[in-house]
């Protein structure tokens, strides 16, 4: 059957449409009717039939790795679970969309919803989750509406419920809302915001979710793509997953492109399979009329930045050290990080030259300060600190002693707290001051290192005043 | 920020009045708010029911606009712990109010992606087109009501819709490439309504 789509969003030619496949579809809706029409529901049919382990090993054997962002392989993390658990097993659905940039899970949800439910309902039956969770970020009100009616239809062709398809297993789903908080995209802070306590991220190791999560019960939780890529194994078999893409992160990957290019979007290629030039040129347009491109932020905006106008060494096949330009580097997990910066969400911030990179780093750290969730101390301070600085150096106030000072307060973020937040917030920073220093330089006075800043040493060098 | 006065126990749970709270009932217990609550509370396994203070308030705010300190008492009746519990969550979120918005509320992304393509404009554009004064708002105080109760503006982190910026997200619906003459037809269309 030939797929058509809307005018405007058929996708390019390079382009391998698997998790959206029916996003824009021509005559596509989110009603059940139409999904089973499309032969949904029948990979659960399979599932069901499968063993839960061989389900699981499918995915193991499949490679996949999570797509929320720091790319843990989806099928280890089931294993994880203690194996003479005795206690019920959760499973949380991570939709709380919400790194700057990142958009690839709102068309899942709003476009099509069953894809999630069924990838969603093969999981719980994998990992022996009798109950399982969406949580939805709260910017999503529209989609929750749709989720609940999707999970009603499913009710009602008892792909939920009691004894689903005459398996034996039972699943109940529910969506659950946040409140608008970035840190609960973190698993342990999303957790707590699920028991309905303060969304503190949780520590770990020793105790991961897997074994102690959900109201001290095994929890997995993991992101919507990565749950709509279990169904796609299941459709495939693990063997046939793995070989598309990228040999160590295999399967599709959605890149969500936005800032100055022609055609900001959403692009599912195969992993690996095209680079940052391909990427930008011939699937995104180019730069904007008479711009070049300066700076692409590769994975969410807690990725380091990288320069377009560098060279990127890399090991030739024959062994000697060779050198890539940016728009050679392939799009996947490995080389990405290869090069310093990761891939995370996939989703990709570009700038060109009309782009000031300490007014950038500037909204980026007023997020960060706006986000800390405050448990801990480096940063809860260091957070607002970072953004006092970078206010300062637009305001033309700070010193060049200030950007060290700015890349110091960075590097004591980095490493020294609960949840992943710190590193989040630390790298944007760190990134930018090394790779930008003199347009950070160029924003400061000697002088004012002179000038006080409190009001306390205003009255005190009173006299000392431009 | 969190040495400020304002961050204080009884200047965290006080009223603070607004002109959006004429479009609102008061907040009273209703026998269909309980039958909601008490469908919501078996979502979640038997004695767990502390998981439903996030969706029990997210209908109280619906329904009255904004949080007040009755409804953080029902709340936390409801589910078995103290208010103090409730205000700890209220005040985590900031997606939770405890000030009534206007009856139509703007919510203007202001993270990279959507400020690169000139949310900041945008933002005073929609409080001059509404009559907003930008100087009310600040860290404390995130919502800015116009005089007459109808419109309220609000900056927000990352509404996810970044290949569209910049996005504006008016009560439930999101309008995404808005540009001032957009926001025109969306006051236009909202004022009839």
């Amino acid at each position: 059957m030939s797929i058509s789509y809307l005018p405007g969003k058929e996708p390019h030619p390079k382009e391998t449409r698997r998790i959206y496949k029916n996003i824009f579809r021509e005559g596509w809706d989110t009603s059940i009717n139409c999904y089973l029409a499309d032969g949904g529901y029948s990979e659960l049919r399979k599932a069901l039939s499968m063993e839960p382990k061989a389900v699981t090993d499918e995915v193991k054997k499949s490679g996949l790795r999570g797509r929320g962002g720091a790319g843990f392989p989806t099928g280890v993390k089931w294993t994880f679970i203690p194996p003479n658990n005795t206690k019920p097993v959760y499973l949380i659905c991570n939709c709380d969309e919400s790194e700057p940039g990142t958009y690839k899970d709102r068309y899942i949800v709003h476009q099509d919803p069953h894809q999630l439910i069924e990838g969603m309902i093969i999981s719980c039956f994998a990992v022996g989750a009798h109950l399982g969770y969406i949580y939805m970020r709260e910017e999503f009100p529209i989609a929750a509406e749709i989720m609940e009616k999707a999970l009603q239809e499913a009710r009602a062709n008892n792909f939920l419920g009691k004894n689903i398809l005459g398996s034996g297993f039972d699943l109940d789903i529910h969506v659950h809302r946040g409140a608008g908080a970035y840190i609960c995209g973190e698993e342990t802070s999303l957790i707590n915001s699920l028991e309905g306590v303060r969304p503190y991220p949780r520590i770990k190791p020793p105790f991961f979710p897997a074994a102690i999560g959900l109201y001290g019960c095994p929890t997995i939780v993991n992101n919507v793509e990565s749950l709509c890529q279990v169904k796609h194994v299941i459709q495939m078999g693990g063997e046939e997953f793995s070989k598309v893409g990228a040999q160590r992160s295999p399967g599709t990957r959605i890149i969500g492109v936005s800032g100055d290019v022609k055609r900001p979007g959403l692009y599912e290629i195969a992993s690996g399979s095209i680079t940052f030039g391909e990427l930008l040129f011939d699937l995104c347009g180019g730069p904007k009329e008479g711009h070049e491109f300066k700076a692409v932020i590769p994975g969410g905006s807690s990725s380091k930045v990288m320069r377009t106008d560098v060279k990127y060494s890399v090991k030739n096949p024959d062994g000697t050290n060779g050198s890539i330009s940016f728009f050679d580097i392939p799009l996947d997990l490995d080389s990405i990080a290869q090069h310093g910066s990761m891939a995370g969400s996939g989703a990709v911030i570009v700038m060109d030259d009309t782009r000031s990179m300490p007014w950038a780093l500037n909204n980026l750290n007023h997020f960060y300060a706006h986000e800390s969730c405050g448990q801990c101390t480096p940063c809860r301070e260091g957070c607002p600190w970072m953004l006092k600085l970078t206010t300062r150096m637009l305001e033309g106030k700070a010193s060049p002693k200030d950007v060290d000072l700015l890349l110091q307060v960075a590097n004591q973020i980095e490493g020294k707290t609960v949840c992943a937040f710190g590193e989040a917030a630390a790298w944007p920073t760190q990134a930018m001051v090394l790779k930008f220093k003199d347009e950070f330089l160029a924003l400061t006075d000697s002088f004012n290192d002179k000038l006080p800043h409190s009001t306390e040493a205003k009255e005190q060098r009173r006299y000392f005043t431009r | 920020m969190s040495h400020d006065h304002l961050n204080a126990i009884d200047a965290t749970i006080a009223h603070i009045p607004s002109p959006g709270e004429q479009f609102f009932p008061p907040f009273s217990v209703t026998p269909e708010l309980e039958a909601q609550v008490a469908e919501l509370i078996t979502h979640y396994p038997e004695g767990r029911q502390k998981s439903a203070i996030l969706p029990i308030l997210h209908i109280v705010q619906k329904q009255f606009g904004f949080i007040n300190p009755a409804s953080i008492e029902w709340t936390a009746s409801q589910t078995g712990v103290s208010a103090a519990h409730v205000l700890g969550v209220v005040t985590f979120y900031p997606g939770l109010r405890q000030k009534c918005p206007g009856k139509f509320h703007f919510r203007i992304c202001r993270t990279l992606s959507c400020a690169m393509s000139g949310a900041e404009d945008l933002f005073e554009v929609i409080c001059r087109k509404t009559n907003i004064d930008p100087a009310s708002i600040n860290h404390h105080e995130p919502i800015g009501v116009s005089p007459c109760g109808m419109w309220s503006i609000e900056q927000v982190e990352c509404l996810a819709n970044c290949g569209n910026g910049p996005n504006v997200l008016v009560n439930d619906l999101l309008f995404d490439k808005v540009t001032p003459e957009k926001v025109d037809e969306i006051i236009a269309k909202y004022k009839q309504a």
